[in-house]
């Protein structure tokens, strides 16, 4: 039970580090409050899982401190640290019934039979594994499995966060939300701190209030599901979360005002200090722009039907840009103009957005 | 779906047939003609029935034999297997060390049978071998031509040797197979190293080390070329194996009956203790 914190975190698996590329983690600053359910998003070889075992003290970072409730503890290893983490792939111990896979880190803490007894009977009864509590640990479906290893997690009753690294990766996919909404349903009775890796946008965005995307070993942004779609901070986050993702246009700027060839948009953010980059881009979801008589000139690529909408391709002179209109309304042909709703276009400057 | 009747696919076992034929059935059913009669030569038989089998089962010489193969194996299973997965357990994981011990592991494997035997004898010689030589100059009373605890000593020493390699390298595989993932959970759970060799190691190795105990005893038990270099089953007859004092009974005093029924009842023995060890791991590993 307790605050984590993450102060100017570095780590490299190299033995010298000249360039950004060398580090797997950069720069991470951050604050994970007691009891929150986080999401850590971002592809894969982007660094979640490094974040994740330097949290849990199975890696050293090579700079950096961790602070759990302002204590420094990165010289500490994992069970001082009193965390528990569950990992891609099942970890079971196969000779030990389930009862004994549950007890086993309790017994590890020497904490008296008739304690572990209860504890592992009432995580039991939560996880629904009562019935197979006596069997072969290693008999069970990948499901059960892992919901063994969630359960050696939560019967210690004091661990400062529970920590998932792609939890689901191996179970079915019907399985995938039973186990998902169970997640979810434990975090609100047990109200411990959990940690949730993915890369998965839906895993990341249904289980979390707050979902920290992470790209090239950086954060990008931390927010709830709706700010990271409605105003992402980096051409990254807009591009990785929502389907299709959102559109990143090259522009220019004249005099403090946006175009794109000539014609003239209207952003939230475009007033100052945009000289300074050597990349300047505009983004705009699909779900924000409109067909209409006057505006951004297009040639009409390709339309797909999703069933409720459809997804056009468009062709501009800032590059393709996807459009999200409702099944029932008319696509123009051939060419056609097309508006941006200036609340949610934004102007970014070397990825990142250009702050008023 | 009908299924066309084509028995010309039984010419394609035609080629294994003959192989087997040639390297097991024929010579085996030799043996058994052998067993089962007696000869003077000249190809002329004699219907013998079990007479050879009778008198090899009440025979002193054979249960001594028998005896001796059955503490030898027995020995040497006690010291490699616990000792491979030992030397397996601290070997290096990455880095240049990984090469390097695997090829020096490697290396008593690859040395044929018999120039092990006859290096060893050199190098046990007491007056001359390094190893002889140097027990005798700090004190030891060591001869291994001579007295029969220093010829067992020395044929151990040199299976040890020669084989506690395959240990290593299959239990050095099985261990190699674990996920990072095992050892970080258990890490996580506090588990002691005791702990994560029993209960993660150890199972996850069950399935190497079954195929190594059993090529350990098969081979320890059929063992013949070392001790025959090395010793000759000497001295009296204190390392004469199952297979030496069968090859002396076969070729050295020509008793070819007894001879064909004890190599049945031997490969029998080894048949049988394989079939009940397998099944006996496999019953395990169905019930888990």
């Amino acid at each position: 039970m307790s605050k984590i914190t993450l102060q100017d975190l570095s780590h490299s698996y190299l033995q010298s580090q000249n360039k950004d590329e060398d580090w797997a983690i950069r720069n991470v600053n951050i604050d994970w409050q007691d009891g929150g359910a986080y999401a850590l998003l971002g592809p894969s070889g982007c660094g979640k899982t490094t974040l994740l075992n330097i949290i849990s003290g199975l890696i050293n970072p090579t700079k950096g401190k961790i602070l759990f409730n302002d204590e420094d503890i990165t010289q500490k290893n994992p069970v001082e640290r009193n965390i528990a983490q569950i990992f891609q792939f099942p970890v079971i111990y196969d000779t030990m019934t389930v009862f004994e896979n549950l007890a086993f880190p309790l017994r590890n803490r020497q904490i008296p039979e008739d304690e572990i007894n209860n504890k592992v009977n009432e995580i039991a009864e939560m996880l629904e594994l009562t019935s197979t509590l006596n069997n072969r640990a290693s008999g069970l479906t990948a499901d059960g499995k892992q919901k063994i290893s969630l359960g050696r997690g939560l019967a210690r009753s004091d661990v400062n966060v529970i920590m998932f690294d792609e939890p689901l990766t191996v179970i079915d996919p019907h399985l995938k939300w039973i186990l998902r909404s169970k997640l979810k349903e434990l975090h609100q009775k047990i109200k411990r701190t959990m940690i949730y890796v993915t890369h998965d946008q839906t895993e990341a965005l249904t289980f979390a209030d707050q979902v920290v995307v992470m790209h090239d070993g950086q954060i990008v942004q931390t927010g709830t599901p709706v700010e990271l779609f409605k105003k992402p901070k980096h051409t990254f986050v807009g591009h990785f979360i929502g389907s299709p993702g959102m559109n990143i246009l090259s522009c220019q700027i004249n005099n403090g005002s946006v175009a794109i060839n000539g014609t003239k948009i209207e952003t939230s953010n475009s007033n100052i200090g945009t000289s300074n980059f050597s990349k300047i881009e505009l983004g705009i979801r699909p779900e924000f722009i409109s067909f209409d008589r006057k505006g951004l000139p297009v040639k009409i690529l390709n339309v797909s039907n999703t069933g409720k909408n459809k997804i056009i391709e468009t062709e501009s002179d800032g590059g393709k840009i996807k459009l999200i209109i409702k099944a029932g309304e008319k696509v123009p042909e051939g060419s056609a103009f097309l508006t941006f709703k200036k609340d949610y276009t934004y102007v970014y400057g070397d990825d990142w957005i250009v702050e008023k | 779906m009908n299924k066309t009747v084509n028995q010309k696919a039984w010419f394609f076992v035609i080629p294994v047939f003959v192989l087997v034929a040639f390297n097991a059935i024929i010579p085996l059913m030799t043996v058994v003609n052998y067993a089962f009669q007696e000869t003077f030569g000249n190809n002329q038989f004699m219907w013998e029935g079990t007479r050879w089998f009778k008198q090899i089962l009440v025979s002193e010489r054979f249960h001594a034999a028998l005896g001796r193969q059955v503490l030898f194996t027995l020995i040497i299973l006690v010291i490699q297997i616990p000792l491979g997965i030992f030397i397996a357990l601290n070997m290096p994981k990455e880095g240049i060390g990984v090469p390097i011990c695997l090829v020096l592991m490697s290396m008593p494997l690859l040395i044929p049978w018999n120039v092990v035997g006859a290096m060893w004898n050199i190098f046990a010689l007491p007056d001359i071998g390094f190893l002889g030589h140097s027990l005798n100059a700090i004190g030891f009373d060591y001869n291994f031509t001579q007295q029969s605890g220093d010829a067992w000593f020395t044929t151990i020493l040199m299976d040890v040797w020669h084989w506690t390699s395959l240990v290593v390298l299959l239990s050095y595989a099985g261990l190699r197979s674990i996920q990072p993932a095992y050892y970080q959970a258990a890490e996580i759970d506090g588990a002691t190293r005791w702990a994560v060799f029993r209960h993660i190691e150890l199972p996850k190795m069950k399935k190497v080390l079954t195929i190594a105990i059993l090529l350990r005893f098969m081979d320890s038990f059929m063992i013949y070329t070392e001790p025959f270099v090395l010793t000759g089953g000497g001295p009296g007859n204190a390392t004469a194996f199952l297979s030496i004092d069968l090859v002396k009974m076969a070729l050295g005093q020509f008793d070819l009956g007894p001879a064909a029924a004890m190599s049945l009842i031997y490969f029998f023995i080894v048949l049988t203790v394989c079939w009940v060890f397998y099944n006996l791991m496999m019953r395990n590993e169905s019930k888990s």
